[in-house]
């Protein structure tokens, strides 16, 4: 089977995604179907130096990092470089959350500085006429799972249904929530967690945004074995417009009611939900889970 | 038939409420409330099994019925020093016309624990009344007209301060009418409640 051509380009990055696409556990499969004519870090057969000089056949292009006009690869700005490869290539795909959204880079002293299509979630005028085109996987860092199945549907011309940010639904239509094994404790209102512990919801207290976060993260797990939640440590929200957030620890609340409820739930339904939960006390759920 | 059921059980929570307010709730029977609307005993259980269930869901009945009400302030564009002003009047005007309501809430309720424990633990039976309190101090911080502090200091300044004052006025020691109290007492709880 022929290869599919793959442009990885970095833009304003810290090449995360970069780290977390190694951590693929399939790469040998991976690179017999796929070739990257250049990848910052991956041997490739051109140089940074051919990709923007020259027009390399190419199927798929990647951008990692968030863009800026004024943001050079090889003297070239990347939006020229995005401008002269959109036109050829059958998909584009941003990785990450600064390709997407701007996300933390977004801060960097460029001049309008965003994601491709996103300001975070703020649709740009720039580049609509690349809507059609483009898949978005967000996340600080992306999953590498979601990243390469996202290119095998591209490649076998699967059609993936995308939300508003273009975003795979396959993967996005969830919550972080979705699969966590705090649950439990999320239902009876149970916070009293301290971190890296297994007991506890850390919605409560702990600023976790998993409910109101899309992701796999819980469903498609992290080195296949775990994730934040389950690991003690709260959903930072990092495949949303709004990352990154301050004081990501603590649930910001007002008058005892978290600011940000569970996606789709109405404030009297999560009110009347919680008072009838918090009326009671689940002994088993105070208690640690293992304590020998 | 089921609306019909619903209205003849308003109707008998609304006698039974009466009579408590009047009698004493560990006085009042089920026969005497029986006798009060003209119904039989037996006819009277085909709508409440036993007076403790009688009582719970009356405290649910006027949890729905201040329910409603505050949530018709809190759907109101105003801001929250005329929300608290709106609440303090439905609450004064309540006691005043519906005097065994606030009566049931603050002498049975709140002093009969032991009628509630199963099946209104905790705040569940006045659960439609507390979610809009909650409602209406959570958009009074989110928009910075109030200070936000614990819900139970809040709460209890609020709803201490208006059922003293009902309370008060059950014990005919109130110089004056309820609602000659109206704007002094909305004052000082949005004064002690307001981020400034």
């Amino acid at each position: 089977m022929k290869k599919t051509k793959v442009l990885w380009l970095s833009a304003i990055a810290c090449n995360g995604n970069t780290h977390s696409f190694l951590n693929y556990p399939f790469m040998e499969q991976f690179l017999e179907d796929f070739e990257f004519i250049y990848h910052p870090v991956i041997d490739s057969k051109y140089s940074l130096e051919d990709i923007v000089s020259k027009e390399i056949t190419c199927d798929i292009l990647l951008i990692e990092g968030a863009i800026s006009k004024e943001f050079k690869r090889a003297d070239v700005s990347v939006v020229k470089i995005i401008e002269k490869y959109s036109k050829i290539v059958q998909k584009i795909v941003t990785v990450g959350t600064c390709a997407t959204f701007g996300g933390i880079f977004r801060e960097s002293g460029y001049e309008n500085t965003s994601g491709l299509h996103f300001d975070q979630d703020k649709q740009l005028k720039e580049f609509q006429y690349l809507r059609d085109k483009t898949i978005s996987v967000s996340g600080c860092p992306v999953h590498p799972e979601v990243l390469v199945n996202t290119l095998y549907a591209i490649k076998k011309s699967i059609t993936l249904k995308l939300d508003n940010f273009l975003r795979p639904k396959e993967f996005y239509a969830y919550t972080v929530h979705n699969g966590c094994t705090r649950n439990e404790y999320f239902e009876y209102k149970v916070d009293n967690h301290r971190f890296g512990e297994l007991e506890g919801c850390m919605f409560y207290d702990h600023g976790c945004q998993a409910p109101f976060t899309h992701g796999s993260c819980n469903k498609i797990l992290w080195n296949e074995v775990n994730s934040k939640t389950r690991a003690g440590l709260s959903c930072m929200g990092c495949t949303e417009p709004t990352f990154p957030k301050r004081n990501l620890f603590s649930t910001k609340k007002n008058m005892a009611i978290p600011e940000n409820l569970p996606v789709g739930v109405g404030k009297r339904v999560y009110l009347t939900l919680a008072g009838i939960t918090k009326a009671f006390k689940i002994d088993r759920l105070e208690k640690k889970l293992i304590d020998d | 038939m089921l609306k019909k059921k619903e209205n003849k059980k308003e109707l008998i929570m609304q006698a039974a409420l009466e009579l408590f307010a009047s009698k004493g709730f560990y006085t009042t029977t089920i026969p005497d409330i029986a006798a009060s609307l003209k119904m039989s005993v037996g006819n009277m259980y085909n709508y409440f099994k036993s007076k403790d269930i009688l009582a719970k869901e009356i405290i649910k009945y006027i949890s729905s019925y201040l329910g409603n009400k505050l949530r018709e302030i809190n759907e109101q564009e105003i801001s929250t020093k005329e929300k608290t002003r709106k609440i303090v009047e439905i609450y004064f005007k309540t006691a005043s016309l519906k005097p065994e309501m606030i009566d049931y809430f603050l002498r049975i309720y709140l002093s009969n624990r032991e009628v509630f424990k199963d099946s209104c633990e905790g705040m569940i039976c006045v659960n439609e009344f507390v979610t809009e309190i909650m409602i209406y101090f959570e958009e009074g911080v989110k928009c910075g007209d109030l200070r936000e502090q614990d819900f139970f200091s809040a709460f209890g300044l609020f709803m201490g301060y208006l059922g003293g004052m009902v309370f008060l006025k059950g014990e005919n020691i109130l110089p004056k009418d309820l609602n000659d109290y109206i704007d002094d007492i909305a004052f000082n709880i949005y004064k002690a409640l307001s981020a400034e």
